[in-house]
């Protein structure tokens, strides 16, 4: 299955992911209307380490310990790719406590939200990856 | 591989049956449910009282879950094992035989012998969703709650009804809110956000004595209530494991497949007492996660498959009204303690021989994971990455390389 990988040594540390991320899950058709002066709920974080600079997001492991760990059984895998409904997620963040990479993360209302690689919604592969100016995130098969 | 047989219906049992399917999709399995309820997320039943869920988002698992899986699900209660004969009677008598059998039967509500408790009229426990629902129906919004406990139960129950009712109270023996998971200092700030929003607290007391509406406190006070919820603690449900022969402690011993100590019988959850790798010693580990993580190892051994775990630990992830905590793992006396305190928040990290035994975070708890997985692995941290630790918990606390191996490659 596709997923996001990471070229660390390309990435610029531009941020861009993010605003990207955000906007395409905001359900608008306007960037500005999106995000402008609104806190950011991205699915993509830039973490730095040592002047290196690199985008981490939902590893959509074959066998995820947030789907294992949620106590309201909101987290489960479709074609390979980890999603949680939001509908029955109650916001404890036993997800957050459990996923090894940091990729997901309260959100707006409350209730737990990481990447489902846009398949859900108008952008229809990962926005990030679209956005992407030095290919430093990809979305293939490894 | 024969018949299935699972005494139980929570978390475990799920964890169990989805072991087994990955492994076995032919052989019949049954379930014994002493709740006439198709399962459900027990810790959301303070989040129903709350209105933050309802009965039907309750579901641990769609409607169609058991008929997908072959499951013929029974609604009694298990009173024999037998494990000679290989089989389980119910309370009507109805025999079950298996071939592997695993134990799901969680715990239950421990109630001390308080003298006085058939004198008070409205008295609950607070474990099961039958329990929720009486409850409710008890609530008034001018209720006095009295709840015996500070506990994870305790507080879930305080913060469910807290918008519902007229006052809460909370008491506990402890000298601190939520002793089993916070230290001293964590705890200090939690009860001060618990405060603000209108709960009371007599730490350092308990009832000893109920007439009617009144409890009479270790200290010597007395405290009027209409409601009394008792969450002083839960003990594992052990009986049958004990009945059958298995070795059984605080819980019913396992090995690191969930194998009792008697043959083909295994035992996954809240009911057993398995391996805390961040202490090194047996205990029960009475964590959702930890169920259905142990269910489904269970059911892919008892399946002809292989599975073992051996990295087990306390962790738990818990919110009051919109302040988060995040722990995870054992608080060493001597341990090095970095602490840091931002807005209404704390964060503490017990850092003993060069690894993370532990952590405690309250406020912002994004990322935290990455924290768990340093305890859970027991990952050697040096200078650079101690430094990194205490920053934020991140990936740039790993080297580049397995930082690289991490985000490059499939996991």
């Amino acid at each position: 299955m596709k997923r996001v990988y990471v070229n660390e040594d390309w990435c610029l540390g531009c941020h861009l992911c993010e605003y990207n991320c955000a906007y395409a899950n905001s359900g608008l058709d306007d960037m500005v209307k999106a995000l402008k002066g609104k806190p950011v709920f991205a699915n993509v974080h830039i973490e730095e380490a040592d002047g290196i600079t690199y985008a981490v997001s939902c590893r959509h492991c074959k066998d995820p310990l947030c789907v294992r760990s949620c106590i309201a059984g909101a987290i489960s895998i479709e074609d390979g790719a980890v999603k949680i409904d939001r509908e029955k997620c109650v916001g404890c963040l036993t997800c957050v406590l459990v996923c090894p990479y940091g990729a997901v993360a309260a959100g707006a209302n409350g209730a737990a939200q990481k990447c489902e690689l846009c398949l859900a919604n108008s952008c229809g592969s990962p926005a990030c990856v679209k956005g992407c100016p030095n290919n430093a995130i990809v979305y293939e098969e490894r | 591989m024969g018949e299935y047989l699972i005494i139980g219906n929570g978390t475990a049992a799920v964890g169990c049956i989805e072991g087994i399917r990955s492994t076995d999709r032919e052989s019949g399995i049954t379930v014994i449910s002493a709740e006439e309820h198709h399962v459900y997320s027990r810790p959301l039943i303070s989040y129903y009282l709350e209105g933050k869920t309802d009965l039907e988002r309750m579901l641990y698992r769609p409607k169609d879950f058991y008929g997908k899986n072959g499951v013929k699900l029974i609604y009694g209660r298990a009173e024999k094992l037998d494990p000679k004969k290989r089989t389980v009677t119910l309370a009507d008598k109805q025999k079950k035989t298996f071939d592997k059998l695993c134990i799901c039967t969680g715990s239950s509500p421990f109630v001390p012998k308080f003298e006085g408790l058939e004198t008070v009229k409205k008295h609950f426990t607070f474990m099961t969703l039958d329990d929720s629902l009486a409850l409710e129906k008890a609530l008034t919004k001018d209720s006095r709650v009295l709840i015996v406990g500070a506990g994870l139960i305790g507080l879930k129950c305080a913060e469910g009804i807290m918008g519902r009712v007229g006052s809460v109270t909370v008491c506990d023996l402890a000298d601190r809110v939520l002793s089993s998971i916070l230290d001293s200092e964590c705890a200090a700030v939690m009860q001060e956000h618990l405060e603000k929003q209108g709960m009371k607290f007599m730490l350092g007391d308990t009832a000893v004595k109920f007439k009617g509406n009144k409890a009479f406190m270790k200290s010597g006070a007395e405290v009027g209530f209409d409601i009394l919820v008792l969450a002083v603690g839960v003990r594992a449900e052990t009986g049958l494991a004990a009945q059958a022969g298995c070795e059984v402690n605080r819980g019913i011993i396992i090995n690191d497949t969930m194998q009792t100590t008697v043959n083909d019988i295994y035992a996954a959850g809240d009911c057993s007492e398995g391996y805390d790798s961040s202490t090194g010693t047996n205990r029960v580990l009475a964590i959702l996660p930890n169920a259905y993580m142990q269910g489904r190892c269970a059911g892919i051994n008892m399946a002809g498959g292989e599975s073992s775990l051996n990295d087990l630990i306390p962790m738990n992830s818990i919110g009051f009204f919109g302040l988060h905590c995040a722990t995870a793992g054992a608080y060493p006396a001597d341990a090095d303690i970095f602490e840091e305190k931002s807005g209404n928040g704390i964060r503490r990290l017990y850092v003993k021989d060069d690894c993370l035994a532990g952590f405690i975070i309250i406020g912002d708890v994004n990322r935290a994971g990455v924290y768990t997985s340093l305890v859970r692995e027991k990952t050697r941290l040096d200078e650079r990455a101690l430094e990194m630790l205490k920053a934020s918990p991140s990936l740039a606390i790993f080297s580049p390389e397995i930082r690289r191996r991490k985000l490059g490659g499939a996991v």
